[in-house]
């Protein structure tokens, strides 16, 4: 470090050129962080803290000016219907989708490590849907679960079953919607299991046998589970957030209803400040959508400290 | 395993995921099948795979002159690449920075990324709207591409990758007379090629397919981006034109589709490690 003897061009021209190498090193550093740090701050910081503050005014687009309500938004929040009915939706949502993608894509991926065959195929044809537009696709999705015209009615028609009208009933449309959810999600995790299972050493397997473990539960419930510790975690956190997240969907194919049946939290949020403009309101909503996300990096953090490294 | 013989285990194996690949893809081949077909042909036979009539040009027809396709298509590509080249040059050289330089704002950085890494586009889109209508920046490439330049996930991921680079091939070029911005750019970025093909890929995925920011600033087809324009075709389309719909879907999904089956193990290994590192 102390030869640092460089003639130094560019950025660090333009700054004086006295101090110790050390100062020098500090100084480029500080200008090749500089735009970054900026940006983080204008887009980033600034926000969420305008975001905490906007969720204490009534603020509405549109009006000059608003006046401080204290915590008077979060006391509407807690009486209000279509908010507690779009925070339900959301966890039952979540509820569904993260454990069906998780379980569904683990069970894929083992298939596919132990076959030999169309390895490469597979893998397409489960990512396919996460390299696909969304909102395209749940278009094809609405056509699909169309109650007179769409196939999937007409399939269940042949074996004399009566299809539901899966969107466009209040009782169904959370569960249509969780299909879309895992059809869309499954490919992301079981490429990431995929990658999990091959980092697996396999005389661990071998080990596993010596030692009496001889069925494929034994080596399952012995060996793949706990060495899959990590990557498991990651996708169950990575798939709450996501399905915390959703919105496309509902946005394109329900709007919320039938009878704000599919309200979910960033749909709610997007009616109240984009539609109704009532930002004030909205803030104060979305500090509850960050405040379920920082939770769920908490906890996440929590299970990692305390899970065993086998790595 | 991988031995020619079909035990009965193996059978269901293969029959189990071909059934499964069968269900994931039911959807893309319904969408190719019902864009070739007429009317009449969707309300009567929506389980026959092959149009009776083959209306495929007429569906098409009907997509390209409704909404303009190569516009909505040319706006996707155009704010996917100016929001990858700016995340690119202002996220690489903070990396750096943090990776292989000694300053002290380095651990501040680090939280700030970290807390960063915390706030989707959902949470800061308030403030931004009400900031970019207070600016008049609504419905411009500028209101779509700004609060993405910066990519606290890309730093991160960069700095990842950085870490582990050797610290002699820096000092090596540094005795050659570089400069630090000449370092970054002909001994860091050559090295670190896969850590920028993974988050191109992530971020290109990601912008691409995004609807929330697009849908909240533009309210102007002459800007919509390819999910938005989906939906003013939707909305323009009374009913249930299947057919012309469904030739839309075909035309906005294809690009990204074409290019994940082209290049899909590169896709795969940036999922897989973008997705590990995050």
């Amino acid at each position: 470090m102390a030869d640092l003897a460089a003639p130094s061009t560019g950025l660090a021209g333009t700054v004086p050129r006295a101090g110790t190498p050390e100062q020098r090193e500090a100084r480029i550093a500080w200008l090749l962080a500089a735009p970054a740090l900026l940006l983080v701050l204008v887009f980033i910081i600034l926000p969420v803290a305008a975001v905490i503050g906007l969720g204490f005014t009534d603020f509405e687009l549109g009006y000059a000016d608003f006046r401080f309500v204290g915590l008077e938004n979060y006391a509407e929040l807690f009486d209000d219907r279509t908010f507690q009915r779009s925070l339900w939706n959301t966890a039952v949502y979540a509820g569904i989708v993260t454990p069906v993608s998780i379980f569904m894509a683990l069970g894929l991926a083992m298939l596919i490590e132990a076959e030999g065959i169309g390895r490469s195929f597979f893998r397409t044809a489960y990512f396919l849907p996460v390299a696909s537009l969304l909102v395209a696709m749940a278009t094809v999705w609405q056509y699909l679960f169309h109650p007179s015209i769409g196939p999937i009615n007409a399939m269940l028609a042949t074996f004399g079953i009566p299809g539901p009208n899966w969107l466009g009933a209040s009782s169904t449309v959370l569960y249509s919607l969780s299909i879309i959810g895992v059809w869309q999600s499954v490919g992301f995790n079981l490429v990431l299991f995929l990658a999990g299972l091959t980092a697996i050493p396999r005389e661990l397997y071998a080990a596993a046998e010596v030692d009496g473990a001889k069925s494929g539960w034994d080596r399952f419930r012995l060996v793949t589970w706990p060495m899959l510790g990590p990557t498991t975690l990651f996708v169950t956190t990575i798939s709450i957030i996501n399905s915390v997240k959703v919105f496309e969907t509902v946005k394109t194919l329900t709007e919320g209803g039938p009878n704000k049946a599919s309200e979910v939290l960033l749909f709610t949020i997007y009616q109240e400040g984009f539609v109704y403009l009532r930002v004030g309101y909205a803030s104060a909503m979305t500090v509850v959508f960050l405040a379920i996300l920082v939770v769920l990096m908490f906890l996440q953090y929590r299970v990692q400290d305390r899970q065993v490294h086998y790595s | 395993m991988t031995s020619a013989s079909f035990t009965p285990g193996r059978v269901a194996r293969l029959s189990i995921l071909g059934l499964g690949a069968l269900v994931f893809l039911a959807p893309y081949i319904f969408m190719v099948s019902t864009a070739g077909k007429a009317q009449s042909d969707i309300f009567t036979s929506s389980l026959s795979l092959i149009p009776q009539q083959w209306f495929y040009v007429q569906n098409f027809a009907k997509a390209l002159s409704r909404v303009s396709m190569g516009r909505l298509l040319m706006n996707g590509v155009v704010v996917c690449a100016l929001i990858l080249v700016f995340q690119v040059v202002i996220a690489i050289p903070c990396a750096y920075a943090m990776a292989k330089l000694k300053f002290r704002a380095a651990r501040a950085l680090m939280v700030l990324v970290m807390l960063g890494l915390l706030v989707p586009i959902h949470a800061t889109a308030l403030p931004l709207y009400v900031a970019f209508d207070r600016a008049g920046a609504l419905n411009s490439y500028v209101a779509l591409v700004a609060p993405f330049t910066i990519s606290v996930f890309g730093i991160f991921l960069f700095l990842q990758f950085f870490r582990a680079m050797p610290d002699d091939l820096i000092h090596a070029a540094r005795l050659d007379g570089m400069s630090e911005p000449g370092i970054i750019a002909r001994v860091i970025v050559p090295n670190a090629w896969p850590a920028v093909t993974a988050f191109s890929i992530f971020s290109v995925v990601a912008h691409w397919n995004d609807l929330y920011w697009p849908l909240i600033v533009v309210s102007n087809q002459a800007y919509a981006t390819p999910p938005l324009g989906l939906l003013y075709f939707r909305a323009a389309e009374a009913g249930d034109d299947y057919g012309a719909l469904m030739a839309a879907t075909l035309i906005i999904t294809f690009p990204l589709v074409a290019a994940f089956l082209l290049a899909q193990k590169r896709f795969v290994e940036g999922i897989t490690m973008t997705g590990l590192k995050g």
